[in-house]
């Protein structure tokens, strides 16, 4: 039943839609594709360009935030230090500002006059990878993280204590382990990358395209289905490769079972390494966001309060309905993230269950709910677009849609942080319990989800963030009119006049504000629960 | 909620509401609380989707209005009186949808031809009428109110001249930091082709034709001004003098152009834009004219009400009030506040290319432009 529920989400909301907007280019009205234009179509130099930098751009970004996120996750989730669990929460803000913003602040800090303009960064490749690495490096430290904070430490403990050293222990015990969260985040933030567009756009300038915006271009600007058709299976293509690359990764490194002991050290003189690095990172982090809310504050005349006030008063001169635009934002953001929780902890359990017996089942079921996070919003909307038009589906313009776009976006996320955790519960317990008289579903409810409430907390709030956040605002999305507060935030972006752009500013301080709250409070509920064990 | 077209779905509210209890009860309480409110937070996520899909018949008779965000934004924040206006008159309710840009607006038009998505259009442009006009997708209708004063802002006849009614033009045009060349003693530049002279290197940012709507009528402005054969040297010396490309009008206007701390005093945007800022200047003689139409939707079962509401959107009380869009009225009965018309001037001769060669072009012109650009 699982499988049905999962399959049937995913069914509907993502792989009819965008086989549909595939099979259009093939057949029908706008199609008329063969194999030989087809081909034509990949061989064009456009078409090789953007899948090189596609693959340059999210492998470069992908390896360098791996390498800037774990020892983070390390320092994050296996130390205790003060305010832990604010850094924890600011590591995820730029995940959930809107691109236009942070594709602004890189670009006031690389341009000629910015404080970073000496390195004459603006419009290269490495601009576009410090900003998607700025972008996802919170992937790689909240799933690696979760995965560590629940590791057992006693086998360390054993082996240091028999005389392995620290970079051994490591090496041969604690990396192991953590293989399959780092495998799956390096997918994640891979995907993330190859699908990335406003940034592209933004800080790449005209020379860099990849299949994404190559998608766009053809679709959008050109309506040339045919060749966009083409584009999105190449797309499909690129995801398989990334996706099957690290399933090989986690299936390399069996899931030993181990049980949830967790122990957090306090963080002492002799780890200054990592204490540089977290100071380091936190300070990149915060540069361009420090630079938006110190705008976001200052007027002609030094300190104001009139960008908020802005924001809420509504007969200050600008009219904005901040008030209205954060509720829909809460709702829509509420509504994909229990859709996405509740189909992820389904999805999650039934893959842990699949995987013991049927192995290939589950590899490809995993597969297909990771695709949403590597195809374009553009086919995805395009499909809707397409798809979603008769009774009971006809939801094009519905308000449904933008929750349902974004939990696509949030499920992937779920299921990556929680899966590991399920897989490293010792099946013992379970069967232990089963033996007892144990119902299945009782068996779920004291042992899986027991063990794993803190990865569904941040579950939760990776999903809440993902979804407060623009992912899923496809350009083929007929929406009812709730403006949500991205879209509050673009509008002000677009138009002239005066204090438009500080407010604008303030309404993005005021997201991440929220999405931090929502993120600690999921993250202190989960605390309470899982003190008992 | 102030708009009767945002009305929340009380499924939703409960939804909400859920979820919070969600919070508050996981602290300290068994976790099993937690997965039972999730599985009735699921089932009521589809109890609130059959509601949305099935709640559309009702006595009175609500037009859905399919229009792109930035006019979607005016109706619904700037100026919401002037539906309830139509509603009031009329009776009929209006349910604004909403795409993200023109271009995708005139995309979905096409594609949803099959099956409609709504009534009435407002925001095909000269840009993309070409993509709509020929594909039978609108009704005809012309507004008794149009004249013979307003008939210059009509398609072309056989190209969607009677499918068509013009409601507001605003112009593309180039804009100068007046502050900046006052102070450093430049002389202002006039017109495109100043672009490319010594004293102007590096000074102009505009925006990329494939991702941003005026950077599209500013290429077609280089077309108009050039010509379909000299265009494609303009931009080679253009970019050859350092002018740059950004991604959008945001990124130009709000970081690259002086007035926002930026390096270039030059920047693509409107001829009304100094309304906002009177240290800027448009440069009228780089104008490019573009006209939005609003237009019945094929398929509407509510021809009548349709057709009041583009008379509605044409008539001299709404498109008096059309300035707050950023744009001129077509109405020559509709009137400017004074002071738009002290800061602002509308362009006597703007450039402008006619629907039916864009769309013939489009793909060509834009695939060319990549490779210049992309090239450099």
């Amino acid at each position: 039943m699982g499988v049905a529920l999962s399959l049937g989400f995913i069914g509907i909301f993502f792989l009819w839609p965008v086989l549909k907007v595939i099979g259009l280019g093939f057949f029908g009205e706008f199609g008329g594709l063969n194999i030989e234009s087809a081909i034509e179509i990949l061989q064009r130099p456009r078409t090789l360009r953007a899948l090189s930098q596609t693959l340059a751009q999210a492998g470069v970004a992908s390896i360098v935030a791996a390498v800037i996120g774990i020892p983070l996750a390390f320092l994050l989730y296996r130390f205790r230090f003060p305010g832990r669990d604010l850094f924890r929460s600011l590591v995820i803000v730029p995940f959930v500002m809107p691109t236009v913003v942070v594709g602004t602040a890189f670009n006031s800090l690389l341009s000629e006059s910015g404080w970073l303009g000496s390195l004459g960064m603006a419009g290269s490749f490495p601009a576009v990878v410090a900003a998607l690495v700025f972008f996802n490096i919170s992937v790689v430290v909240r799933t690696v993280g979760a995965s560590w904070e629940q590791l057992d430490t006693t086998q360390e403990e054993a082996a240091a204590s028999l005389g392995a050293g620290r970079i051994r222990v490591f090496a041969t015990i604690t990396l192991p382990r953590l293989f399959p969260a780092i495998a799956s985040s390096f997918a994640i933030v891979f995907l993330f990358c190859a699908t990335s567009f406003g940034l592209v756009m933004t800080l790449g300038g005209p020379a860099i395209t990849t299949i994404e915006t190559e998608i766009y271009f053809m679709t959008v600007q050109l309506l040339d289905l045919q060749a966009a058709s083409v584009l999105s299976v190449l797309q499909f293509a690129v995801v398989l490769l990334a996706l099957g690359l690290s399933a090989w990764l986690r299936r390399r490194t069996g899931g030993v079972a181990v049980a949830l002991a967790s122990r957090t050290m306090r963080l002492k003189l002799k780890n200054w390494p990592l204490v540089l690095l977290g100071i380091a990172v936190l300070t990149a982090l915060a540069l361009p966001l420090a630079n938006l809310v110190q705008r976001s504050f200052t007027g002609v005349e030094g300190f104001t309060l009139q960008y908020y006030r802005n924001l809420f008063d509504s007969g200050q001169q600008l009219s904005v309905d901040a008030a209205g635009a954060l509720w829909n934002s809460l709702q829509a953001a509420t509504l994909a993230s229990a859709i996405a929780l509740s189909i992820g902890i389904i999805s999650a359990l039934t893959l842990n269950r699949l995987a013991t017996r049927h192995r290939f089942a589950s590899a490809t079921l995993d597969t297909i709910m990771m695709l949403p996070l590597g195809i374009s919003t553009v086919t995805v909307g395009l499909g809707f677009l397409l798809a979603l038009n008769t009774p009971p589906f006809d939801l094009r313009s519905s308000a449904i849609l933008v929750p349902i776009a974004q939990s696509l976006i949030a499920l992937p996320l779920v299921l990556r942080v929680l899966l590991p955790v399920l897989n490293r519960i010792n099946p013992r317990l379970r069967q232990a319990a089963s033996s007892m008289g144990a119902a299945p579903w009782q068996v779920v409810r004291d042992v899986d989800l027991r063990m794993s409430i803190k990865p569904i907390a941040a579950g939760f709030g990776f999903a809440f963030a993902a979804s407060l956040g623009e992912f899923g605002a496809a350009v083929f999305l007929a929406r009812a009119d709730r403006p949500t507060l991205p879209v509050v935030i673009y509008r002000l972006l677009g138009r002239p006049g005066a204090e438009n752009y500080e407010t604008a500013l303030a309404a993005s301080v005021l997201l991440a504000v929220m999405t931090i709250a929502v993120i600690m409070l999921a993250e202190r509920a989960s605390k309470g629960v899982s003190g008992v064990f | 909620m102030q708009h009767a077209a945002l009305r929340v779905p009380q499924e939703i509210i409960t939804i909400r509401k859920g979820a919070f209890d969600m919070n508050t009860q996981s602290r300290g309480s068994k976790p099993t609380a937690n997965i039972q409110t999730l599985f009735a937070l699921t089932s009521l996520a589809a109890l609130g989707l059959s509601a949305c899909s099935a709640a559309t018949d009702s006595d009175e008779v609500t037009l859905q209005l399919f229009t792109h965000d930035s006019f979607a934004a005016f109706l619904l924040e700037d100026a919401p009186e002037l539906l309830e206006e139509f509603t009031t008159q009329t009776g009929t309710e209006v349910r604004v949808l909403v795409a993200e840009d023109d271009t995708s607006l005139a995309n979905q038009l096409v594609l949803t031809k099959n099956s409609p998505i709504a009534d009435v259009v407002f925001g095909i442009d000269t840009n993309t009428a070409g993509r709509v006009t020929g594909q039978d997708v609108l009704v005809a209708h012309r507004p008794e109110a149009l004249g013979t004063a307003e008939e210059t802002f009509l398609l072309p006849s056989g190209e969607g001249a009677e499918l068509l009614t013009p409601i507001s033009h605003g112009d593309v045009s180039l804009n100068i930091d007046t502050e900046w060349f006052a102070s450093s003693g430049v002389a202002e530049p006039e017109t495109l082709a100043d672009l490319l002279k010594e004293e102007y290197r590096g000074l102009a940012v505009v925006t990329n034709p494939t991702t941003s709507t005026p950077g599209l009528a500013f290429l077609f402005a280089t077309i108009a001004e050039f010509g379909e054969q000299g265009w494609q040297q303009y931009w080679r010396d253009f970019l050859g003098n350092d002018q740059k490309i950004a991604a959008g009008w945001t990124e130009a206007y709000y970081t690259d152009f002086t007035r926002a701390g930026g390096d270039r005093p030059i920047v693509l945007s409107y001829a009304s834009s100094p309304a906002f800022d009177a240290e800027t200047a448009s440069l009228n003689q780089t104008a490019y004219r573009q006209v939005e139409y609003a237009g019945i939707i094929k398929g509407t079962r509510y021809e009548d009400e349709a057709r009041a509401l583009i008379d509605f959107l044409f008539s001299a009380e709404f498109q008096s009030a059309i300035h707050a869009y950023y744009v001129f009225p077509v109405n020559s009965a509709a009137t400017v506040p004074e002071e738009w018309q002290e800061r602002v001037s509308i362009p006597d001769n703007p450039l402008s290319l006619a629907p039916s060669l864009i769309e013939q072009n489009r793909q060509e012109w834009l695939l060319e432009w990549a490779e210049i650009a992309g090239g450099h």
